[in-house]
Parts: structure tokens; sequence; C-alpha cells
């Protein structure tokens, strides 16, 4: 495949908790660019869900937020990190269908316990990091090829 | 219609309340949305949802439902289980989307 | 299934065009909850849904979902219909409850979305 990229695209954008107004922008975005970066659409797909759902937890979750994105030849790496509670059990909150989301927001759509799970499924490599009281870290790459 | 057609003709697994099962089932709601189904679901209603909140039970409690339809390969937590057999709700699971587990049940309530 | 017959089949209004546009809705998905409409394959889907906020049209873009559903007549309010027009997904308003879209659709030989 012949991606018009040389050397390394990098970016970021700022998150803000509780925005649900533009939650989404992000990964709009960056699913933009790579979608004039010519990637394959299945490779596109799989990054805008994984990062949509990192903003999502970011705005659901955390005060604040940054969504970092680094792209070269052979892949994207999407580093999301936030100021918020910070995890406790990361293997409780890995589980599919584990959420803590309070009820305003699961009426609002959110909190089937999936997102984790679904950033997970849909990188080549996934690592959680968090600091409770801190915040929380996700980095995800996915290959070009 | 009974309950107990319905699970054999959907496969589905029953994960509570098996003596329920008799119960003669009026219609059916789709909604993940808990405060959807307190204002729009029916008495003696099936509830298709992928919704595994702990409150579930309670809301297909208070409605008087026929049961829950859990879709979508979700698991479902101990505690959701041990609250239905409590209450006496069945929970019922199948791996089949919400939207042809409706569109069966449709046919079959017609 | 055109989206001309899909708004016929649920008497259905278009929200967001003045002219039904020449989509193909392969298959449907109805859910209220965004991360199981991402886990889905939902390429050239129609999404059936309660909720009508922005991020039910964003959650849409994302997952490939080309045309929303929303069920009881819900209208969502106007800066959600300017995003989905600049999203190109057009938006339908059906009186039928999700049971009856979805139930009716099927009928009409409409498949669910794959699980992945
Ligand atoms: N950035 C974060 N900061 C704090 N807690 C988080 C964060 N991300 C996830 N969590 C915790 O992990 C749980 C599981 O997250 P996950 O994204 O898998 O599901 P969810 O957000 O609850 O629901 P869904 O993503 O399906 O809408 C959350 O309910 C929350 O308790
Ligand atoms: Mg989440």
């Amino acid at each position: 495949m012949a991606l018009n990229i040389s050397g390394a695209i990098e970016g970021s954008f700022q998150l803000i908790g509780g925005n649900f107004a533009t939650a989404g922008e992000a990964s709009t975005q960056l699913k933009l660019k790579l979608t004039n970066l010519g990637v394959h659409e299945d490779i596109i797909r799989r990054a805008a869900i994984a990062t949509f759902e990192a903003e999502m937890n970011v705005i659901i979750y955390a005060a604040a937020g940054r969504l970092h994105y680094y792209i070269t030849q052979q892949s994207i790496k999407i580093r999301v990190e936030d100021m918020g509670p910070g995890i406790e059990d990361i293997s409780l909150a890995m589980q599919e269908g584990y959420s803590t989301a309070p009820e305003w927001v699961r009426e609002m759509g959110w909190g089937a316990g999936m997102g984790l799970p679904n950033m997970k499924k849909n990188s080549d490599k996934f690592s959680i990091d968090s600091v409770v009281g801190e915040g929380t870290t996700v980095e995800m790459v996915i290959n070009f090829s | 219609m009974k309950l107990s057609e319905l699970v054999e003709k959907l496969a589905l697994d029953v994960k509570t309340f098996k003596d329920g099962l008799q119960i003669e089932i009026k219609g059916a709601y789709v909604s993940d949305l808990l405060s959807d189904v307190m204002a729009n679901a029916g008495k003696c209603d099936i509830w298709i949802t992928l919704q595994t909140h702990l409150n579930i039970v309670a809301v297909a409690s208070m409605k008087g439902l026929a049961g829950i339809i859990i879709v979508g390969n979700r698991p479902v937590q101990e505690e959701v289980l041990k609250k239905a057999e409590e209450e006496k709700i069945a929970i019922l699971t199948t791996p089949k989307p919400a939207f042809e587990v409706a569109g069966k049940i449709y046919q079959m309530l017609k | 299934m055109t989206l001309k017959e899909i708004a016929e089949i649920l008497n259905a209004a278009l929200i967001t065009d003045s002219e039904y546009p020449d989509i193909n809705i392969q298959n449907a998905c109805s859910a209220d909850m965004m991360s199981a409409v991402l886990y889905y394959h939902t390429p050239n889907s129609l999404l059936i849904t309660g909720l009508t906020q922005p991020h039910v049209i964003r959650t849409a873009e994302i997952a490939g979902i080309k045309t929303i559903v929303f069920v009881l007549n819900k209208k969502p309010d106007d800066s959600t219909i300017e995003l989905a027009r600049q999203k190109n997904i057009p938006l339908l308003s059906t009186p039928c409850c999700m049971y009856t879209a979805s139930g009716r659709l099927y009928q009409a030989g409409l498949p669910g979305c794959l699980n992945k």
C-alpha cells in the first residue's frame, strides 16, 4: 500500500470532561486525516472506533485530557491521557460488561462496559496505565498492514 | 404465546426463574434505556435489551414484564442473576442481536 | 433496501433532506447503547435508536452507519440535524417503537448486523 507519508505526522487534541456536545470531534478529525492520507478504510474504521471509545471515556469520567496521535508509513499510534479519578482495578475495568457509569450517562447510551474491550479488539497493541486520583493513559497502535 | 415456546423457538438460554416459563407473553419491547422501559413497556411484555445493569430486575418487576432477553452474547453479572432469581424475573440470553430477536418475535406474535 | 422503502414501511418522515438520497441499506442494528453499535460490523447499515443527541450522529459516522431512524416520533434539535447534514447521514423519524420498527423491517427482508 502506497501511503503518502514521509517521516511522521503528529498532533494532538484537547478533550474537556463533560462536554457531550462536541464529544467525538477529535476522533472524527483523525478519521478525516487518515482518509486523506489514503489509509485503507477497514484500518481507518478500527482506528476511529478505538479512538472514539477512548475519547468518550475522558468526556464521561475525567475532568480533562489530551489525545495525541503519531502516524508513520507503518502505523498509527494513539495516546489518550487524562486528569481524572483513575481506575482502581484495571483488570476488572477491562471485563466486558463492567461499568461504573452513573444513571444519567446510561440514559445517554453509554455505560455498556464495552469501551475498553472495543479499544483492545480494534488495536494491534493496547496498553492502559492508571493512577487513582491522578489519571489514566491509554496507548494504542494500529498497523497499516 | 407462552414464554417457554419462545425459549424453544429462539433457542434462548434460560438463566433464571425456570419455573416462570409458563407465563403468557402479551407483546414485546426493545430498549436499552431504563426510563424508556418504565414509561412505555406494557405488562407481560418480553423486554429485549443489551442493558445488563442491576436495575433491569427492578424495572422488570415494577412493570410486571414477562421476562428479559439479553441479546448480543452479553455477559450478565452474578449479582444480577441472583437478584432476578429472588424477584422471580426470567432472564434469557442469546448471541443474536436485538434487531433479529425482535424481528423473529414480531412474526411469532402476529 | 432503499431509504424510501424503509420510510414507507415505518411511516417515517425524512428530517434532514427534502428528497430521498439514493442509499442502499443492507442491514440494521437496533440499540441505544453506543458502544454496542461500535461493536457490530455496520457498513451500509441502518441504526434504529431512541436517542437523538449529537454524539449519536458521531457514533454513526465512526461506525460507518448510513442512516438513523429515531423511534417514538422523536426529533433531534436543530444543531443535531445540522451535524447530520454535514456528515451526510440522513435522519428519519417514525411513530413506531423500536420493537415494531425492527419487526416490520425484518419482515420485509432486512437482516440484522453481523457480530464481528
Ligand atoms: N479514563 C477513565 N477514567 C476513569 N475511569 C475509567 C476511564 N476509562 C474507563 N474507566 C472505568 O472503567 C469502566 C469500564 O470502561 P469502558 O469504557 O469499558 O465501559 P463504560 O465506559 O462503562 O461503558 P461503554 O464504554 O460501553 O459506554 C468505566 O465504567 C469506568 O469505571
Ligand atoms: Mg467507555
